[in-house]
């Protein structure tokens, strides 16, 4: 439900996150200790990580490396504060505190892209940076509502980026659930899902509005299937669609009753500017003001526990 | 070319009462309408070789062959699509005959789709199975649009938009139907005329579609006997000869819901079903006295004369205008009241309809038939015939 409070609430996250991303990349302290041969025998032994030029002197001279060198998945340890340390102050602590205090309070990665571009030796003390790149959402996932924040570390030793890392987090507003009975019903009307269809009602979950397209020709297709009718290609993809359309048909249902649903409603046939039609529920708006060419921008609505349906509403032109 | 036109006929007709509850099984209707139609022939079930029904029907051939004692069945099909399958048995009765694979089909349709299971009611196993069908319904059915009345309703109101048609114009289809019912003693409404205030001021079913624009629901059975036109010929009725018979199924077809393929303002696949008619037979628009159209919902029956080639595209709310496809009309439409006035029998008391006007004893005859066409169910994969008198 979108309110006015709630675009309230949007507009400051989403100003805040423009000023951190302005902020740029801001260094934290160095290294507590360089890179030293105990920390690497307890991550070597706790990881299972075998490889002798990790710890063995002299098998390490006699490598490529000359030396001993530390793993690079390591990277992460050598800055890493301590139980009570944690920035406060760098741009993306004070995006992730924003987020908490708007109720945002649920946090999970999604995502983490490691890249190394030289073996750190013994002796080395790196250097994190973090600047954040990214605030996307709202988004409805099975998790919640939230929003996802992207930022990027580089480990400098001196002044040479050594590593990179993306990190992503989706901050949540914990969905309220009654312990007993289910927070829903089952929805009587729920979707067959195969092997062709999946992607988009996962999609629906994650807030994402997916269209097949062909992963050859790049035809794209509502509903999807398992062949492209153009080019035969079973390489399937999807594309983000914007999530924004036009009414291209409607009806207003009154009668009969339908399980799940009050009636009146309506049901329409969008527009895509995607190339495509999709049908779906108009809600939050009068049938009498629903018309052939009307804007509209697609919302997601839990129609219980499992299932996410994206439904449309008018949207300003 | 090999043409399957004028090779064989439809040589009996026959079918139960028309009712919102027989008190009966539908195997008892479909027995029932067969004994009448092989009857109407003059045959003896036992002469039957080929049975077709519809994929939906419930009752198996073999079924109906033990009740009515048909013996050896050497050709036995079955037509999909719902509806859409209604002239399509004729096609492959026809189709049986002229080849050798038997010499006297029956089709047949029986159903309590009052008193039974109803399509108009929302089904929510529609979406639920992991078939294509299932898979394609579950872009529709989680969104509540689930009956045939909404399925319809989404293209008539392109449709609308498209042409500038309006509810009256959808009305003026109800009008003549309920207006041929009233003459029909056969007829459900039989005996009860509506006005077009009448229709307006129906409740609403699924915008833009009144209750009057949407057929009935019936229990009853229809079935017709199929054989060469030359055996036809010595046999007690005269013929109604199979000039034409074709299915159509269009690009990007789905069923009732073809939503994502071209501008919904017209049905392709009766346009399919069009050029083969016409084709097959030689004939035109121009030759045809008096059409039986599928009228489920009044809508697809302005989009029927469009794709039929009766008027141009869009033109067809002018067509009915007037009293165009009224008994006096320009062309006289299901001049038994059609679904909407006689009953709904998934179209096969229109073919009936279609043999009594070619034998001239129809209650609302109209003068001169030579030549009648007969469509299927609209919106889904669909088919059509010509029968013709010689
Ligand atoms: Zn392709």
């Amino acid at each position: 439900m979108t309110t006015t409070a709630e675009s309230g609430v949007h507009q400051r996250l989403a100003d805040l996150a423009e000023r951190q991303i302005a902020a740029g990349e801001v260094r934290g302290a160095p290294a507590a200790d360089p890179v030293n041969l105990p920390m690497i025998r307890h991550w070597a032994a706790a990881m299972g990580d075998a490889n002798p030029v990790y710890t063995d002197e002299e098998f390490a001279a006699g490598s490529a490396h000359g030396a001993i060198v530390a793993p690079p998945a390591m990277i992460q340890v050598w800055t890493m504060a301590g139980l009570d340390g944690g920035d406060t102050v760098g741009p993306v602590a004070v995006m992730l505190a924003a987020l908490d205090e708007s109720g945002f309070t649920g946090v999970v990665a999604t995502n983490c892209e490691q890249t190394y571009h030289r073996y750190l030796r013994l002796g080395e003390r790196p250097v994190a940076a973090t600047r954040m790149s990214g605030l996307s959402g709202p988004k409805t996932t099975a998790l919640g509502v939230g929003y996802f924040v992207t930022w990027v570390v580089t480990w400098y030793s001196d002044d040479e980026p050594v590593a990179e890392m993306m990190f992503r987090v989706l901050k949540f507003r914990p969905v309220e659930r009654n312990p007993e009975p289910a927070k829903h019903d089952p929805y009587p009307l729920a979707p067959a899902v195969n092997r062709d269809t999946a992607f988009f009602w996962e999609g629906a979950r994650q807030g994402e509005l997916r269209i097949q397209k062909c992963g050859d020709c790049g035809e794209p297709r509502h509903p999807p299937g398992p062949v492209c009718p153009t080019c035969r290609s079973l390489n399937r993809t999807y594309t983000l669609a914007a999530g924004v359309g036009e009414v291209y048909s409607y009806v207003v249902h009154h009668n009969p009753p339908v399980p799940g649903r009050e009636i009146p409603f309506v049901v329409a046939v969008i527009a895509l500017p995607e190339g495509v039609r999709i049908v779906g529920n108009i809600v939050e708006c009068a049938a009498e003001k629903v018309g052939i060419g009307m804007p509209v921008r697609v919302v997601y609505r839990e129609m219980d526990d499992e299932l996410i349906l994206p439904m449309w509403i008018p949207r300003e032109s | 070319m090999y043409s399957l036109s004028g090779r064989t006929a439809i040589a009996g007709i026959g079918a139960t009462e028309f009712s919102k509850e027989s008190g009966r099984s539908e195997l008892q209707l479909a027995a029932e309408a067969v004994f009448a139609a092989v009857d109407d022939a003059g045959l003896s079930p036992a002469e039957v070789d080929g049975l077709v029904t519809f994929t939906q029907d419930a009752n198996q051939e073999i079924a109906v062959a033990r009740e009515v004692g048909i013996g050896d069945l050497t050709f036995f099909s079955r037509v999909e699509y719902g509806g859409g399958a209604a002239c399509g048995t004729v096609l492959h009765a026809a189709m049986a005959v002229a080849t050798g694979a038997a010499s006297t089909v029956v089709c047949y349709r029986a159903f309590n789709e009052r008193s039974g299971r109803r399509f108009g009611q929302p089904d929510p196993r529609l979406g639920g199975q992991p078939s294509s069908q299932g898979v394609e319904m579950s872009w529709h059915v989680p969104y509540g649009l689930m009956t045939p009345a909404g399925w319809v309703a989404m293209f008539a109101r392109r449709y609308m938009h498209a042409f500038g048609a309006t509810s009256e114009d959808f009305g003026r289809v109800a009008v003549a139907m309920r207006r041929h019912a009233a003459t029909n003693p056969a007829a459900w409404f039989h005996g009860r005329p509506i006005t077009l205030e009448e229709h307006q001021r129906s409740r609403w079913i699924v915008e833009p579609l009144h209750l009057l624009d949407c057929c009935q629901e019936s229990d009853g059975a229809v079935a017709l006997v199929v054989t060469s036109a030359d055996r036809a010929r010595h046999l007690r009725r005269s013929p109604a000869v199979v000039t034409a018979a074709a299915q159509g199924a269009g690009r990007g077809q789905m069923m009732m819901t073809s939503f994502y393929r071209d501008d919904m303002s017209g049905l392709p696949e009766m346009g399919v079903v069009a050029s083969a008619l016409w084709s097959m037979s030689g004939l035109s628009p121009k030759d045809i006295q008096t059409a039986i159209l599928y009228d489920h919902f009044t809508p697809f029956v302005l989009s029927q004369l469009e794709e039929l080639g009766f008027c141009g595209r869009g033109e067809a709310k002018d067509f009915v205008a007037d009293g165009g496809i009224e008994i006096d009309g320009r062309l006289p439409v299901n001049p038994h009241g059609g679904q909407l006035g006689e009953a709904y029998i998934h179209g096969m008391n229109g073919i009936t309809e279609a043999v009594r006007q070619i034998r001239g004893t129809a209650v609302n005859q109209v003068a001169g038939v030579r030549n009648v066409l007969v469509t299927a169910g609209t919106g889904v994969p669909t088919s059509g015939l010509v029968l013709s008198r010689e």
